[in-house]
């Protein structure tokens, strides 16, 4: 799933942009993950600053 | 702010204000929602600007004009650099805005003309009706209100969810988004009217890393990669900060922001039943320069002069709302995104050596006109060996 570092996102909305899926969206400082993200990290690779990251689930 | 307005603007950036100030001037009711809690802030902008541009929209004023530039330098990846000038132009050929304070005006300017201004307020839904917008859900710390409008200008910019919720497609391919992020640096060495224009793979990837001077010691000094080079330790900050490093390693910082800009192609339409888009949202930035600030307040009023008519002819349907899309295309403005969209999808497969090449024969260069159109054209010109990296541009550069 994806997680957000929220010490590091600056809320610039670069992600909210590439998202195919339109699952985020930037609400103030605050960048929401919506349920429609698939994990794709589409929105990982083109942050700036490193601040998402698609963390694998583990065993369920 | 009332239940119903003739035009509901979402968003308070130069194409919102532009547009709700156009709106009130001609007599509609017009409302704009801010989502953020301050009009101008915080800026995500390299801040540059033309001076023809902006002033044909608002009156120069030195409270939100950082910098006046007379010239600009491209640098290649080799240190060698080309300078631009402009005599026609009195050399007086752009500007350095200071955004929060310019932003603020122009919602002034709406407000003086009429426009209801809210902020803080952001819109959650559009209302639909059989396919056709007529308003937006908004929020308000907690508190939603359902207003209705003729017609819905999405002005939400780079990060627009507006139109998507619409059912249009906004997606930025990863390629064509520049990853961004920029640091108000002072205490650095600089000319304070000339912006330094940096390219290279090594320096910033399918993109380029910016100095716009703001005054005689400090500059924005940002840099935009595309999205398909960024990636964990070779970020848009990574290459900013090792090149601030290696250049200006006594700058002091004031300010930091990140971004987006998209330099893909606009929307393939955006007019929808009751529903324009403009500016950034509507991806209508400059895919050389990345720069969107004209574009947003050109295309702001020409959507709401489209929809004046649309409103008082009875129906702002799609088809009545269409003349907007059809005459920012065909505008100058339409017309150089698409030639520089393409200049761009060459220039990006250019090699480093080939960059210092082009760079080292030219050195200096005086411009009728400054434009990117212009600057191609004198590099072919003086160097007509391009010709053959631009075959695929040889119909523009007849």
């Amino acid at each position: 799933m994806l997680s957000v570092r929220r010490d590091i996102c600056a809320y610039c909305g670069c992600c909210v942009s590439v998202c195919p899926q339109g699952a985020l969206e930037l609400i103030d400082a605050y960048l929401d993950v919506g349920s429609s993200c698939t994990s794709c990290g589409i929105c990982a690779k083109a942050c700036p600053l490193g601040a998402l990251e698609v963390k694998d689930e583990g065993p369920l | 702010m009332k239940d119903h307005y003739d035009i509901l603007v979402i968003g308070g950036g130069p194409g919102g204000a532009i547009a709700a100030r156009t709106a009130a001037e001609l007599g509609l009711s017009v409302c704009l929602a801010e989502k953020r809690a301050a009009i101008g802030t915080p800026v995500r902008c390299a801040e540059g600007i033309g001076t023809e541009a902006i002033a044909e929209f608002v009156v120069p004023d030195p409270r939100w004009i950082s910098a006046e530039l007379h010239g600009a330098k491209i640098v290649a990846p080799d240190g060698s650099s080309l300078t631009l000038s402009s005599e026609q132009s009195g050399n007086k050929v752009g500007y350095v805005l200071d955004r929060k304070v310019f932003d603020r005006e122009l919602v002034w300017q709406a407000a003086a003309a009429g426009s209801d201004v809210v902020v803080k307020t952001r819109a959650t839904a559009p209302i639909l009706d059989e396919g056709r917008v007529r308003g937006a859900v908004l929020d308000f710390c907690g508190t939603t209100k359902r207003v209705s409008a003729d017609v819905v200008i999405a002005a939400d910019g780079v990060e627009s969810k507006f139109a998507r919720w619409c059912g249009i497609d906004t997606t930025v391919p990863l390629r064509e988004i520049m990853s961004s992020a920029q640091y108000l640096l002072t205490d650095l060495p600089l000319d304070p009217h000339v912006t330094t224009f940096y390219v290279g793979t090594s320096i910033a990837p399918e993109g380029y890393l910016w100095v716009f001077p703001k005054g005689e010691r400090s500059a924005n000094v940002g840099i935009g990669i595309s999205g398909r080079k960024s990636g964990t330790g070779h970020r848009a900050k990574d290459y900013l900060d090792s090149f601030i490093a290696s250049r200006f390693p006594k700058a002091k910082q004031i300010e930091f922001i990140a971004g987006g800009v998209s330099v893909c192609r606009p929307l393939p339409c955006t007019v929808a039943d009751g529903l324009m888009i403009v500016g950034d949202a509507a991806r209508v930035v400059d895919p050389i320069t990345g720069g969107g600030i004209f574009n947003a307040m050109f295309t702001g009023r020409m959507a709401v002069q489209v929809a004046a008519q649309a409103i008082a002819s009875g129906t702002p349907s799609r088809e009545a709302l269409m003349p907007y899309d059809l005459t920012w295309r065909d505008s100058p403005m339409g017309k150089s995104i698409e030639r520089n969209y393409r200049i761009k999808e060459v220039f990006i497969t250019l090699s480093d050596e080939k960059l210092n090449a082009i760079i080292q024969t030219v050195g200096k260069l005086d411009l009728k006109e400054f434009s990117t159109f212009n600057l191609v054209k004198e590099l072919i010109f003086r160097n007509p060996r391009l010709l053959l990296d631009l075959a695929p541009l040889r119909d523009i550069f007849k």
